[in-house]
């Protein structure tokens, strides 16, 4: 009776964070092309709903009734595993992201961690998708995009560490509080500049879209899938892109802490301080995608390897020397 | 402690399973992919014992970082059709005197390890350790690894590094005749030293001289 109990509050905490994700996913999705339109002296989606905002629901009713096509020559188990890992790796991370002081499902140590590592996993769903289509656009698409998010993974782990040492804790909700000062963004500006650009990169946003690039490869790892399981992966990603909105706003914008102390903004909850930074970076993101065009594949691989991966390992070395120096070394 | 069990039980048969099939399973990428699902459950384990910050550092290094090459390789070498001729052709007979030899070697090694570590008489027992619960097992590897073991530490990240330059030196090869991009040139190209306004003379032409 009582494993039931504590069984029955979790899953209701968690459809309580699921299903608002799930919907601002939706959302995002109609912002992003909202925002690609604008940019570019279009109307977008405006049809459907109110501003179009229902058309994220008209295009998902799409494709749930849409035939599931399997290639027979795929590898059946792998291919239909592949969206799914996507979608499930995208959705567990936000078990750790705090909402406020004590609104967040798992407070646990190694908190910005647990962020890495599962982000890092989501390689595997594109790589399983390329490979189980069993056919040469998406097998080239997966091996680009593997390559791709392990290279920009070195440099968002050494930013971590930079931020990392400025807290001298892994616990997302110390992350946040240690932030109650100063805003990381501020004394260590070009590493956010660097992790914005790596975020890019990580979630396979332009201009950094080569796995899927649509003159070169049809649709990259895509190309094979139909109906609800390229709704998943589209879904997948655009949570991850969300997620990785979360870890620049919780890194180094201060997470739920509102920007100003004083009376009127210090009774707005965290959650909506949030919510608020996160909408900001990713207007950000759909602006570079309506802006920039892609790049080349060797430019990006020089790009994060010859020039991220060095600046951030300066800036770790700096960040250490000037806490060192002025004794500002965070020990408990 | 009853659900700590059952999961402890749970992620250990999927490890012991999927190691299984790791060696078993005929096509290469389902092996590496058993390889990976074995890493996952041995980082729950990791996780369920106290041990978060080993976990996560095994997901994060095994998992996202080693698998993915391992993948990569086996993914572009087409292993799958060598590894299936060396079981079911004639020529695999070559092959199984080596690989019972060195089988039968390593679990003499397992048993001689696992026997002198259960009847140890002056072993330790786990709860005598001082165990400081105030600080997290991140804070306590760091303690350790930073003042006791750092140069054991920093041995082993040169040792990683002098094998990533081997490894680079290995494959590294010199081409002749290729053109490389200059960066910094194309960056710097000004208006001036790209583009000449010239008036044409009709029946005159222009002289370049480049």
């Amino acid at each position: 009776m009582e494993y039931l109990s504590i069984v029955f509050s979790e899953t209701y905490k968690i459809l309580f964070l699921l299903v608002p994700v799930l919907v601002s996913v939706a959302m995002i999705v109609w912002l992003d092309r909202r925002i690609w339109a604008f940019v570019q002296k279009r109307q977008g989606p405006n049809v459907v709903g109110p501003f179009g905002l229902l058309q994220s629901l008209a295009d998902a009713l799409k494709y749930i009734f849409k035939e599931v096509i399997i290639p027979s020559s795929s590898n059946k188990i792998i291919f239909i595993l592949a969206p799914i890992v996507t979608m499930t790796l995208a959705l567990i991370s936000w078990a750790v992201i705090p909402f406020s002081a004590t609104h967040v499902i798992a407070d646990i140590n190694v908190g910005i961690l647990y962020l890495f590592a599962v982000s890092s996993l989501g390689v595997y769903g594109i790589i399983m998708g390329g490979w189980a289509s069993n056919s040469k656009y998406p097998f080239l698409g997966s091996i680009r995009s593997a390559a791709q998010m392990v290279s920009y993974e070195v440099s968002i782990g050494v930013i971590i560490i930079n931020v990392l040492l400025c807290v001298g804790s892994l616990n997302l909700n110390d992350i946040v509080q240690a932030q109650e000062k100063i805003w990381f963004v501020i004394p260590l500006f070009p590493m956010f500049v660097v992790f914005f650009i790596s975020a890019l990169a990580e979630t396979n946003r332009p201009p950094f879209d080569l796995p899927e690039a649509e003159a070169e490869l049809v649709a990259g790892y895509q190309t094979e899938y139909s109906g609800m399981m390229y709704a998943m992966f589209w879904l997948g990603e655009y949570a991850n892109i969300l997620l990785m909105c979360a870890m620049g706003a919780i890194l180094f914008l201060g997470g739920w802490l509102s920007p100003i102390e004083i009376y009127p903004f210090s009774l707005i909850p965290g959650a909506i301080w949030l919510i608020f930074k996160i909408l900001f970076l990713f207007i950000l993101f759909a602006l570079v995608k309506a802006i920039v065009p892609r790049y080349r594949y060797d430019q990006l691989m020089r790009l994060g390897w010859k020039i991220f991966l060095p600046l951030s390992l300066i800036w770790v070395v700096l960040t250490a020397s000037y806490l060192f120096y002025f004794n500002l070394l965070p020990i408990n | 402690m009853l659900a700590h069990s059952i999961f402890f039980y749970i992620f250990s048969s999927i490890a012991i399973i999927s190691a299984i099939m790791v060696t078993v399973s005929k096509n290469t990428v389902h092996s590496v992919f058993f390889l990976i699902l074995d890493f996952i459950s041995i980082s729950c384990l990791f996780i369920m014992i106290g041990a978060e910050f080993i976990g996560m550092i095994m997901l994060i290094v095994y998992v996202g970082a080693v698998a993915v090459l391992f993948l990569f390789v086996v993914m572009m070498l087409n292993v799958a059709q060598q590894k299936n001729q060396w079981f079911s052709s004639s020529e695999s007979s070559k092959h199984v005197p080596t690989g019972l030899i060195i089988s039968v070697i390593i679990f003499f090694e397992l048993i001689i390890v696992i026997s002198g570590w259960k009847y140890k008489p002056d072993l330790i027992p786990a709860m005598s350790l001082n165990i400081n619960n105030d600080i997290t097992n991140t804070h306590s590897i760091g303690y350790v690894l930073y003042t006791d073991y750092i140069h054991i530490f920093q041995l082993s990240g040169m040792i990683l590094l002098v094998a990533m330059i081997g490894a680079i030196v290995l494959t590294f090869r010199q081409r002749s005749g290729v053109k490389k991009q200059s960066y910094f040139s194309q960056i710097s190209r000004e208006r001036q030293d790209s583009i000449e306004m010239v008036d044409v003379e009709s029946n005159k032409g222009v002289k370049f001289d480049d």
